[in-house]
């Protein structure tokens, strides 16, 4: 009896999930691991017409990146664009999040819409809007820094001030997301407790340090891996507006992969970039796990 | 199933299939790619070929210059290639690679074959067949501000590079600060490569297998390139970042570009009435003895997929376009140079002292490697240039890097050159 | 006082968040070469309306506009449907090796898309799938996220309600329809806009797998524009106001949903 009901279940989750299992299955784990495959290849436009110039070259393109002057200034572009545009976020999510849940209810629901509105919009379309905001010339932001008596400046054209253009722009995109995130974990915190430490006499400095910081660890530390791991995969922002430019002062790695990829159709060589990109979310991923898991551990 | 679902999903069917884009049977529909302003010009012209070509209907699709090798290149790979394209001279070697393109030797008689500009006929043959019909052709020299020059002094064109230099420099003086003489693209690898003709710089060696940029030919190239920013006579700014061209232009902040023929047109269209005759062309400086200096044989002609099923149309679309009314016809529109010269005589374009300028230049003009990595190359080049302008990388490191990437570019065709060497050999 | 200074401070970082979205607005409006005045308007001298008119006429972002709508629709249909089943099934019903998959999904999260990218495009390509519309929808149908955010939700459907419903004689796909689905739909309603949005949104993938002008999505046709038109600020601003509105009116009037499911379910990991 319990045996019939059981394989009913099972055949009918099996069936239930099975579109989207084969759908992950052969429109995602079949291509990645086709891409390692290529990897190992030459496999380019030559070969895309004739099968007879493909050769097998093992672990030569990951040799020939790392010979590869602009694979590494991407690496380095792509690492500087992280560290800076994840803290950035984190801190101006974290920050918002608390003024707003301590903001007046109605005023909090506008605010909250408002931080929130850039993370609907298309990457393209705002991108694009910021292109015109950045120039020299006719910019809104040159403006804005000239009424402060800030000097104007070439933001997208001058090779040490794009990366740090292109952190504002991704931080405005996308803060608004972290600090929802953020405001719903600072709901869940029960407000017994600050109201204990009131009583003990604790100011709002220490109730942030010893109350709401702790009880927001999980969060913050799954916020920042989500940030972080957006972050490597930085491409639409310098295909729209830079180009990879000034003198590939903006070149990320995706965005070298596409260009080895889909502009050149080095297929086997993108390929090897893009299972190095893989790499390195995936041991920022297990770095920001054992940090979690560690922390938790004290708790 | 109720019959609103069934409904619904009869729409959503016939939707699914009118967005597929089903032709009507006994019509044929040809699919034509064309290029920045042409792309949206030659439309004007194919009414007539459908009123000629009852059955043939034509659909037009334009593309960015910047995206066009990419979209094309993506196109064939995935199965999707038009019927008809416009091709830069510079990408048929790849096509013809890739097996992309039909030969149209058939169709070109020798009479035709004569009347057409030697520079892109040549650029549309590999092995010494015809693999896309000449269109229009394209160089690059000076446009320039006669009236400013005027100013400072210069009633005619100087003739070399000394006296441009010369009247740029007093251009420039004149102007003010912060403002500049000589517009020199940072995103267009044309230039230097001009400059690198003119020298006589072969660009590769070996059988095109190597690159040769730190011969002494272009590196004396480069460097006079680079003088021209060192002198504070070009803007060090990318394209990215000029709002208007036209509108720089008119204002004065640089008073010469080097650029091609399609701007004949659109500096008519977008500079202010005021200005119309204010501004001229000369061909290039850096020729000897009172001739222009060499420039850039370039041009698009019109290629037809190897694999279209419409060959035939195909080839009827290819040449109305490419014969010599339509080329002036194209010309009056666009401004774009017409491939054949029987069109510049009909027409008497060489009346017009602008256009005069580009019949000189194309006397003097020189294709780059017919590689198909040449894109690519082109691009490292460009990486090059804009490293050492910007003074990221010294000039000898820049052009040492240029070397390296370039080799590594051309390592499969070195390989595959071997090959064929091996198996046509003893 | 300090709420005043708090309120203050939240007003000018609101302002600023929303300028440039502002300006986009106005400058779409503006007549031809007024948006690169200096120093720049934030509200139109003579609003105008021949930008719009252009881009549906000459440039038919109309078409665009269209094809990002049937591609969002199609694609948020879909999804929903397959991630709603599958998550209901990850959490209520228990199938062979249904703990492992969990797990591999779970590892897979750290995959970016990007890897699967190009053996991908010439996978649609022997399928015939390159430049159609299937070929822009099929490969995100099924999503990661979207099975755990059904699935977490799901959990706490009561199993004695799906038990109670066996016991009654009901086939396991009748209590999927009429008693999970109707549970679910907040949830439901959450992934749809998720699914919407992400699909409207979507740059790379359409870029490189349409080929013909006239199946171009919205953000593809935007960048397209400005390839071609970089010099006409106020039309690339009157595109880039087509490409953003949908999805912000739609946020707008459901932005409930949207927030709650999104701190109900990133909350948890």
């Amino acid at each position: 009896m319990s045996g019939g009901v059981e394989s009913r279940q099972a055949r009918a989750g099996a069936a239930l999930a099975a579109p989207a299992l084969l759908l992950i299955g052969g429109f995602f784990v079949l291509p990645v691991a086709a891409a390692f495959l290529l990897s190992l290849t030459d496999f380019d436009i030559y070969a895309i017409a004739d099968r007879d110039r493909l050769r097998v070259v093992g672990l030569d393109n990951y040799a020939a990146l790392l010979r590869d002057r602009l694979f590494w200034t991407a690496l380095a572009n792509t690492t500087v664009f992280v560290a800076l545009a994840t803290p950035l976020s984190l801190a101006l999510s974290l920050a918002t999040a608390l003024a707003v849940t301590a903001a007046a209810v109605r005023a909090a629901s506008l605010f909250r819409t408002l931080f929130f509105l850039p993370v609907v919009t298309s990457l393209v379309a705002v991108a694009v809007v910021w292109r015109y905001l950045y120039h020299p010339r006719f910019g809104l932001l040159n403006y804005l820094i000239g009424l402060v008596g800030l000097s104007p400046q070439d933001w997208l054209g001058d090779a040490r001030l794009a990366l740090p253009a292109l952190v504002v722009l991704a931080v405005w995109k996308n803060f608004g997301f972290n600090m929802v995130v953020f405001m719903a974990a600072l709901q869940a915190i029960p407000a017994t407790l600050y109201e204990a430490a009131s009583v003990d006499g604790a100011g709002a400095r220490t109730q942030f340090a010893r109350i709401t910081l702790p009880m927001l660890r999980p969060t913050l530390l799954f916020v920042a891996a989500m940030t972080l791991i957006g972050n490597f995969q930085l491409f639409a922002e310098p295909y729209v507006m830079t180009r990879g430019g000034p003198n590939d002062a903006t070149l990320s790695i995706v965005l070298y992969m596409y260009e080895q990829g889909f502009r050149w159709w080095n297929l086997g060589y993108a390929s090897a970039i893009a299972f190095v990109l893989f790499f390195l979310v995936l041991v920022a991923s297990l770095l920001g796990a054992g940090l979690t898991r560690g922390k938790g551990a004290v708790q | 199933m109720t019959r609103l679902r069934r409904a619904v999903h009869t729409l959503l069917a016939a939707a699914l299939l009118a967005a597929a884009g089903c032709a009507p049977p006994n019509e044929q529909e040809l699919r034509l790619w064309a290029m920045g302003r042409e792309g949206e010009l030659v439309q004007r012209l194919l009414p007539e070929f459908e009123r000629a070509h009852p059955g043939v209907r034509v659909r037009v699709q334009q593309l960015p210059w910047s995206a066009a090798h990419e979209k094309l290149l993506t196109a064939f790979v995935g199965g999707s290639m038009p019927d008809v394209f416009q091709v830069g001279t510079t990408w048929i070697p790849e096509l013809v690679a890739l097996g992309a393109l039909a030969p149209l030797d058939a169709h070109l008689n020798a009479d035709d074959a004569a009347d057409i500009f030697p520079g892109i006929l040549e650029a549309s043959r590999v092995d010494g067949r015809l693999w896309a019909m000449p269109w229009y052709v394209d160089t690059r020299l000076l446009f320039y501000r006669a009236d400013l020059l005027r100013a400072a002094g210069w009633a005619e064109p100087p003739q070399d590079w000394d006296g441009w230099r010369l009247a740029l420099q007093g251009v420039r003086a004149a102007a003010g600060p912060g403002r500049y003489a000589l517009l020199l693209p940072l995103s267009e690898w044309q230039p230097p490569v001009i400059l690198a003709f003119q020298r006589g710089a072969p660009l590769l060696r070996g059988a095109d297998e190597w690159g040769d940029f730190q011969a002494p030919a272009f590196r004396q190239a480069f460097m006079f390139y680079l003088s021209f920013f060192r002198d504070g006579l070009a803007p060090t700014r990318a394209e990215g970042q000029l709002a208007n061209l036209y509108q720089d232009f008119a204002d004065g902040f640089f008073s010469a570009l080097i650029t091609g023929p399609w701007n004949l047109s659109e500096m008519a269209a977008r500079l202010p009435a005021g200005l119309q005759d204010a501004w001229a062309t000369a061909p290039m400086p850096g020729g000897s003895g009172g001739e222009p200096g060499l420039s850039i044989a370039g041009g698009a002609s019109l290629a037809v997929h190897a694999d279209s099923p419409h060959q035939a149309a195909a080839w009827q679309l290819v040449e109305y376009l490419a014969a010599p009314q339509r080329q002036l016809e194209f010309y009056r529109l666009s401004g774009d140079l017409p491939a054949r010269r029987a069109a510049w005589t009909a027409g008497r374009l060489a009346d017009d002292p602008r256009v005069a300028a580009f019949w000189r230049q194309l006397g003097y003009v020189r294709t780059p490697p017919r590689v198909p990595e040449w894109e690519r190359i082109a691009t490292a080049i460009n990486r090059a240039a804009e490293a050492a302008v910007r003074g990221d990388a010294t000039p000898e490191a820049a052009l040492a890097r240029l070397d390296s990437e370039v080799d590594a570019i051309l390592a499969k065709r070195r390989w595959l050159l071997a090959r064929q060497r091996a198996e046509t050999g003893p | 006082m300090k709420r005043i200074a708090l309120h203050l401070g939240l007003s000018v970082a609101a302002i600023l968040t929303a300028l440039p979205l502002w300006w986009m607005v106005a400058a779409s409006f503006m007549p031809s070469g007024e948006a690169n005045a200096f120093p720049p308007r934030l509200w139109p001298s003579r609003p105008t309306l021949d930008h719009y008119a252009t881009l549906l006429a000459r440039v038919q972002l109309g078409r665009a506009a269209l094809n990002s709508l049937l591609i969002a629709g199609l694609a948020t249909a879909c999804a929903v449907a397959i991630n709603a089943m599958a998550g209901y099934a990850f959490a209520k019903l228990r199938f062979p090796g249904r703990e492992r998959v969990a797990r591999l999904l779970v590892a897979a999260l750290v995959i970016p898309g990007q890897v699967a990218m190009l053996p991908l495009f010439l996978l649609l390509k022997q399928l015939g799938l390159v430049n159609t519309y299937w070929g822009v929808v099929l490969p995100s149908m099924a999503s990661i996220f979207g099975i755990f955010l059904v699935r977490q939700y799901v959990q706490a459907l009561p199993d004695s309600l799906l038990d109670a419903a066996r016991v009654d004689g009901a086939s396991e796909w009748r209590i999927f329809r009429s008693l999970v689905l109707p549970w679910c739909r907040p949830i439901l309603v959450t992934l749809g806009l998720f699914t919407f949005m992400g699909a409207w949104n979507d740059f790379l993938w359409p870029l490189v797998i349409l080929s013909d002008s006239e199946r171009y999505t919205l953000p593809v046709a935007l960048a397209n524009l400005v390839g071609e038109h970089v010099q006409d600020t106020e039309l690339i601003m009157a595109g880039a106001v087509v490409t953003v509105l949908p999805v912000v009116a739609l946020f707008l009037a459901l932005q409930r949903f949207y927030l709650a499911g999104l701190s109900g379910g990133a909350l948890k990991g």
